[in-house]
This record gives C-alpha cells, structure tokens and sequence, in this order.
C-alpha cells in the first residue's frame, strides 16, 4: 500500500522543511527541551494514563482501592477458568524444583540460571518457546560499559527522571549494577552485538539518556538474544519445555508458599497439575488487552495473564496505573498498524514532524512526553497528518538519515523496518513514515523485592510482570536489561530456595475459592474468566453465529 | 475491547455502498470471503479462525506464522509470512506452523573455532546438492543456499552474516532436498561467531569491575538516600553526550564517573 492522495502531496510539504532542518540538525541545534515543569502538564493534559474515565478502583484483592485501567480490573474482577472443586490436587502430573511459567527472555534466562544453579526445570509458556516480546525488541539495551564517560550512577539517573522519580531505588540500584555482567554473559553465549572493529560495542541514545549507553545487535537486538538463550535451553538436558502451556492458576500448598501450577494444553484443552518447589512467573505484559482502544506493538499473547495469577495468590500491584504508549507506532499502511518503529530512528537524526512539515518536540523526550506532544498535536492543535484510512498521524523524517549518515544507512541499520515498508511499496530511505502513539509496555506490575522474591514464599517474578524497577515510565533499553538482570537473580534464588528452604504441604486452590467469595461479597456478579490466555479477534458478525459456549 | 473497535482488523476503509470490498481466498482448500486490503493472518481472523499455533509476534519476526500459497493459472510455489503478507483474490493457502528440523546438542563453551566442529555436529550439510529451493523459500530474503555453502566452506563469518535476519520459520527446511536443519546450522554459526570469532568488547570486564567497586557503590548508595530535590538538582544538571559526537567524546563534568 504505498502512499496514495492526501498523504502523498503532503510528503512534499515535508520534503521543502528539510533542508533547513537537516542544517540545523548538523548544527547540533535541536528542538528545545521541556523543563520538568512542563513534562508534568503535557502529561497531565495529554497521557491516556491521565484519564479519569479510563480507570476505576478494585474492589477486591490485596491492592483493593487501587485505581487502574478498566481493561485490567475487568481481568482481577473476574472467575478462575477452573472450578477449584474439579481439580484433583492429589494427582500430581509432573513434578520438578523450579517452574517457570512463561518463556520469553525472562523465563529463559531464569532457566538457565536455575539450571546452573543445580535444579531441574519445567518451563511452561502459552506459544511457541521464545513466541514473546523479547523477540520484537528492536532498539536494544542499556548498560553504563563505558568507563570513561558513563558510569552506573548516571544510568541510575536517567532511569528514575525518567520514571518520574519514583521507581523502587533499590531495584534500579540492581538493574544498573548488574548490567555490564549482563552484556558480557550474552556476549559469551554468543550474541552479536553492533560492534567497531576492536571489538568496542557500538552505542547510541534513546529518549531521556544523558549518555549513548543502547547497545544493540542491528535493529532486531531481542531476536538475537532470544534465539540465542533458547538454542543455548535447548542444550540443557534439565530444562523441560512444555509449549502451548500456558498457567491458568498458581496452587499454594498448606503452610502458604507456592507449590507449583494448574496448566492448561491449549490443543488438548487437558489441565496438568505441576507441583514444584518454587515457582517463577515471567509471563511478560499486556499489548493485546488494547488499553483504552490503543494499538499495540505487543505478540499475540501479551495478555497480562501473570498479573491475574499473582494477584489472585496475594501479590500487591506496584505502578499499574501507568501503562507505556510507545511514541511511534505505524499508522499507515493499515496492515502492519501498531507495529514498532525503533527511537533508534530518532536517535539517528530522523525528525518528528506535523502536517506543515514543523518540529513541534524534541525527539530525545522521554517517552511518555513525547507520545503526549504527539498526540496534543493531532487532537487538540490540530496538525495531526491525515492517513487516508481515517486515523491521524504524524510523519517520522526517515530519509534524513542517509543524507545525514550516507546513503544506504537506513537500508544497513534497520533491515528489519526497511523490509516491512518495502512489502508495501514505500522506500523508507526515500519517505517519511507515518506514525502515532501505541500501547507498548506495561510499567507496573506485580511487587516484588531485588532478590526477585514475593510475598508468597517460593514464588518469584522476572521481566514485565514485575513492577518497580522503572516507576511510571521506562526508558529504552531498560526492559530487556531488567529482564535478564531479575531473571538471572530469579533462576539463582529461586534454584537455592528449592534446595534449602521450600517445605512440603498439602496442595491447595482454597486461594481461589477465597478470591471468588470476595467478588460475590463485592457485589461483583460477571462471567468473565481471565487469564483470558488469548484476544479475540473474530469478526463479530461471525462471533455472532459462533453458538458453541467455549 | 469491544468488537466494534477492534484495533486489529481496524476495518475503516469501505467501499462508495458501505460495503467492504471482499475477495475470495482458499484456505486450505476450502473458499472465505475476506476484505481485500487484510494480510492472511488478519483475514483468517476475520472469517472466524481464532489461532493457537500459527501466530506469535504479529510482527514479521518470530516466525510463528510461515505460509505457503500458490495463485490461479501459476505453477510457482509462493512463501510469505501471514502476518506480513496482504490477501490476493482467488489465492490458495496453507499454514506451516511447525515443520520437524533435528537439531544437534552441544556444550557451547568447549566449542572451537574449527569449521570441522559443525561437520561433526551437523554432517548433513555436505548432503546439500545446491538447488536453491532453501533460498527460494525463505520469507526473509536470506540467501540460505549461499550460507550453507559458506558453513561447508568454514566461512563461518559469512554464514552468520548472512543469515543475521533468520527468524528460523522452518519454510527451508521444509523444502530442501538434502534434507538438512538449515536454521539450526545457521545458528550455530551466529554464536560461534558472535562469542568466539568476533573480538570481544575490551571495555566490559573494566565496566563490571567499576559498577561493583566501592567508590561507584557509595556514590550509588548516596543517589538512593538523595531526596526527590536533590536528586531533579541532579538529574537538570546532567551533561548530555551530544548526540553526533565521536565515540571517545568525555564529558567536562566528571562528577558521577
Ligand atoms: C515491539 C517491541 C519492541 C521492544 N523494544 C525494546 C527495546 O528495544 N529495548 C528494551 O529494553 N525493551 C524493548 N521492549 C520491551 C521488552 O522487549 C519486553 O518488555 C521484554 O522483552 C519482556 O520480557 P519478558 O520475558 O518479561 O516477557 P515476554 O518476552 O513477553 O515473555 C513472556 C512469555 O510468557 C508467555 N506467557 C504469557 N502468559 C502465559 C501463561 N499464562 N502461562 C505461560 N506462559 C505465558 C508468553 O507467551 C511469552 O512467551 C520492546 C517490546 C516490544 C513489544
Ligand atoms: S506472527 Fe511472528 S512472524 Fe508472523
């Protein structure tokens, strides 16, 4: 779908902006930045976070009071998938000392550590292994490497302004500490960072960086470190993969700690009793819950479902009130909508523009900044870019990179990207991309403490599920480095936990039988279930017919 | 969500009788009407397919969702990805979510450098007879045929260069001749290149010593005592890496370093 019509005359408005743009852009002369002062009122006027008819308070479970999206109370004021009373907890199905529900980095990596740590392992995901977020991630990760400019404290800066100055101090005190570990174990497993000749990792900046500290492995980073850490799984003969998996309720055993997982094969419709000694959820975030109608970069299984089985055993929610819309998201063509366009491209000099070819933010804002200038300037100024297929967007000034870093850059450094748009008949190196906010992250999650411990005995978190580490927004780079710093802590802890600590009881879904008692007692009479597992995507006039209860 | 806004199909763009423009398409044999401008994964979702296998990343990149079409009047055997590839009337498709590829265990560290390590590993990639069909199926452009050949070459380098952008779908294995796990290969070839081949970064064994040392400790524990307006006094006064500046740019201010 290349660009046609209205769009189409409307890159030439771009194309006359440029040259002067490009000159002050070598000039080092860039937008203005917004003093803290004004960040706060953007945010306040313009994030979707912000809107109090999108959210409203739980009224059940440990966080109850707590107001977050309606998309994820509809989820935690909902029924289990299984009647408690229809589980057989004296047959167990399959036993082992660390279970890990969910495979993306998180998972994996916290099965490795685990494995090296001395445990055998179940790891149960709800798709394919490495099916995740982590795949998708293209900009790439954070670390203070580089001595003689960076250092872990300036990366522990920018990481709480950018949260908003309330991210858990202690979490990102981890997050930063680790990280140079991090890199370096990838690197010996054999991912292949951007590097220069000697060897020296090749770095750039992302929003709210003070230093260019994103590493990356050309633009598809997650999918190098994802294929890298599953095939290196998949030599280890102590982790057990069980695909099409997914967990739909935690058990607990007699003295409160968690004993293992209810699963359910999704091709089967069987449900597995896991018994384990302890337990890790990494089970990612929410995209496909489509917070407030959003369009998301998120995989298809990014259906918050570890929230849901968290909070029903007891975990708090941290931060969930803050869910992360990614500044540039495609809008056209339709087809690949909500996909991800890297901030590398912004990083790389590309401008972000309005309908007359204008600058109106800089393009290092931290996130949640810039997707409210972003959208200030479709909905309220006015100056939003008509797609053609009735959405509004603004153009992201990709061919300035091959002017600004020679020709075929765009090409070298985002094959990913280049060959999507190609698929449709735009050159990216040639036109700008439109593009709009799209749900992204989720910022907070479940509570957990920076020996990735829970308030349940014997359970463990890891990843995106977790909340803490980033506050009210993440920077760039920053998941996938929490990812594997939490997980390797997690796969170590909880690997020692099962040698030493765990203790034996009776099995038991009672939290559950609790759980559904409170919502009764709310006044909360639905049919949902959750986790939900997958979205829904039929077309609802053939739902309509669909008459099979499922 | 509501079905109504349905963010995924996003169907805005109707035709002058407010009716979708709708198409046929065959899958797996059987004929649905889709509208014209969904790619494959959207428009099985439309006709009424709800996926468990066949679907991850609805992005081009996991490789969940490999497809393989032929067209009306064409004997070519086309590949696509599902959710990258828009619907053509009368096309007739099928979904290869799992293809079976045999892949080789190794302890990863005691690896050499030496091309015979793969051989050893994987001796049926000298059963390639080079006719290309791996290539030709490969959604992603890689040229498969050619890093297979670089892999008997001992060319370990090009093989991972070349197949940087393999998201290991399983389309060439289903196509090849030889009967080799092409994706299982190239990845060996990645990370012996990635961890052995490629010169490490000679800065991170000093950064890992620095985070931990007791200087870079202390001044972190101070940031975590900090109170929030020491810390905006901080954070306002950082000095930003500008952002064309070469690699060995230093800062003036060396106050956290
Ligand atoms: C398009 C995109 C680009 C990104 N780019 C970057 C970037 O450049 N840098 C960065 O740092 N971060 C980036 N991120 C964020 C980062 O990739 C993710 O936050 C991170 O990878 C999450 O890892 P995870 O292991 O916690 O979750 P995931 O990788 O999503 O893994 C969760 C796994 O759990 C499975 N699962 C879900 N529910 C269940 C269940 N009930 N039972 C069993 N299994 C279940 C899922 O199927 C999945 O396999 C990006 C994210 C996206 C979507
Ligand atoms: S669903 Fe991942 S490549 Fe299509």
């Amino acid at each position: 779908m290349p660009y046609t019509g209205e769009p189409k005359k409307l890159i030439s408005v771009v194309e006359k902006t440029r040259s002067e743009r490009l000159s002050r852009k070598r000039k080092g002369e860039e937008f203005p930045l917004m003093s803290l002062e004004e960040r706060a009122a953007i945010l306040q006027k313009f994030h979707p976070d912000h809107k109090e008819e999108g959210r409203r308070e739980l009224k059940v479970g440990a966080s109850k009071g707590y107001s977050i999206a309606h998309e994820f109370a509809d989820l935690l004021e909902a029924r289990s998938r299984v009647a408690p009373d229809l589980v057989d907890l004296s047959n167990v199905d399959m036993e082992t000392d660390v279970l890990i529900v969910g495979g993306g980095g998180a998972g994996t990596a916290a099965a490795l550590l685990a494995e090296e740590h001395g445990a055998k392992v179940i790891l149960a995901t709800k798709l394919r292994h490495g099916d995740a977020n982590t795949m998708m991630a293209e900009g790439g990760i954070q670390s203070a490497t580089k001595r003689e400019k960076d250092s872990i404290c300036l990366h522990y800066l920018d990481t709480i302004g950018g949260g908003h100055f309330k991210n858990e101090p202690g979490l990102v005190a981890n997050l930063v500490t680790e990280g140079p570990g991090v890199l370096s174990w990838l690197e010996n497993l054999g991912v292949a960072f951007s590097k220069f000749p000697d060897g020296r990792l090749r770095s750039l900046h992302g929003g709210g960086t003070s230093r260019r500290r994103l590493h990356f492995c050309g633009d598809i980073t997650g999918i190098e470190i994802m294929r890298t850490i599953r095939d290196e799984a998949r030599n280890r003969q102590n982790i057990n993969v069980l695909e099409f998996s997914p967990a739909v309720e935690l058990v607990l055993n007699a003295h409160g700690h968690c004993a293992g997982a209810l699963l359910y094969n999704l091709e089967t419709e069987e449900y597995i009793l896991v018994k384990a000694k302890a337990t890790i959820i990494t089970t990612g975030g929410c995209g496909r819950l489509h917070v407030q109608g959003y369009m998301t970069t998120n995989h298809y299984g990014a259906t918050a479902d570890g929230i849901v089985l968290g909070y029903r055993a007891g975990l708090q929610l941290k931060f969930l009130h803050t869910v992360q819309y990614h500044p540039t998201g495609i809008v056209f063509p339709e087809q690949v909508g909500g996909l991800l366009v890297t901030e590398k491209f912004r990083g790389a000099g590309a401008n972000v523009l309005n309908i007359n070819g204008e600058q109106f933010v800089n393009e290092k804002e931290p996130r949640d900044v810039e997707s409210a200038a972003i959208i200030r300037e479709c909905l309220e100024r006015g100056k939003g870019v008509p797609t053609g297929t009735g959405k509004l967007g603004v153009w992201l000034d990709s061919p300035m990179i091959d002017i600004l870093l020679g020709e075929g850059t765009v090409e070298r450094d985002f094959p990913g990207k280049y060959i999507v748009y190609k698929r449709f008949g735009i050159d990216i190196s040639r036109e700008p991309m439109l593009v709009y906010p799209t749900l992204h992250y989720q910022n907070g999650g479940l509570e957990f403490n920076d020996r990735s411990e829970t308030t349940v005995p014997g359970l463990f978190l890891a990843g995106e599920v977790s909340g803490g580490v980033h506050g009210e927004n993440r920077l760039v780079g920053n998941s996938l480095l929490d990812v594997l710093v939490f997980a390797r802590i997690a796969g170590k802890n909880a690997a020692n936990y099962a040698r030493d600590k765990a203790r034996d009881g009776q099995m038991t879904l009672e939290h559950v039988r609790f759980y559904h008692k409170e919502l009764e007692e709310a006044g909360i009479a639905t049919d949902r279930i959750a986790p939900i597992l997958l979205p829904d995507y039929t077309d609802p006039e053939v739902r309509k017919r669909q008459l099979t209860a499922h | 969500m509501k079905a109504e806004d349905n963010q995924e199909t996003g169907l805005k763009e109707k035709t002058e009788t407010g009716k979708l423009k709708l198409i046929p398409i065959y899958v797996m044999g059987k004929r649905y009407q889709v509208p014209h401008a969904l790619t494959i994964m959207k428009a099985l979702e439309y006709a009424g397919y709800r996926f468990i296998r066949g679907c991850g990343c609805r992005g081009g990149i996991c490789g969940a969702c490999a497809t393989v079409y032929r067209k009306p009047g064409d004997y070519h055997l086309y590949v696509g990805l599902a959710c990258q590839t828009v619907v053509e009337p009368d096309m007739y498709l099928t979904q290869i979510p799992f293809y079976p590829a045999n892949r080789a265990h190794y302890d990863f560290a005691q690896l050499t450098v030496e091309p015979e390590e793969i051989f050893k590993l994987y001796p049926e990639v000298f059963r390639c007879i080079a006719c290309n069909s791996c290539t030709k199926a490969c959604p992603m452009d890689i040229p498969m045929m050619d890093v297979i050949s670089a892999v008997k070459q001992g060319a370990i380098a090009r093989a991972a260069g070349l197949s940087f952008s393999c998201i290991q779908c399983g389309l060439c294995v289903s196509r090849c001749m030889g009967e080799l796990p092409q994706y299982h290969i190239a990845q060996l070839a990645r990370r012996i290149h990635g961890s052995k081949l490629i010169p490490r970064a000679p800065h991170l064994t000093a950064a890992m010593t620095a985070a931990k040392d007791e200087k870079c400790q202390k001044m972190l524990g101070g940031l975590m005592k900090s109170d929030i307006r020491q810390l905006i006094t901080s954070y306002n006064s950082r000095e930003i890496e500008p952002e064309m500046a070469a690699d060995d740019w230093t800062p003036a201010n060396c106050d956290y370093l």
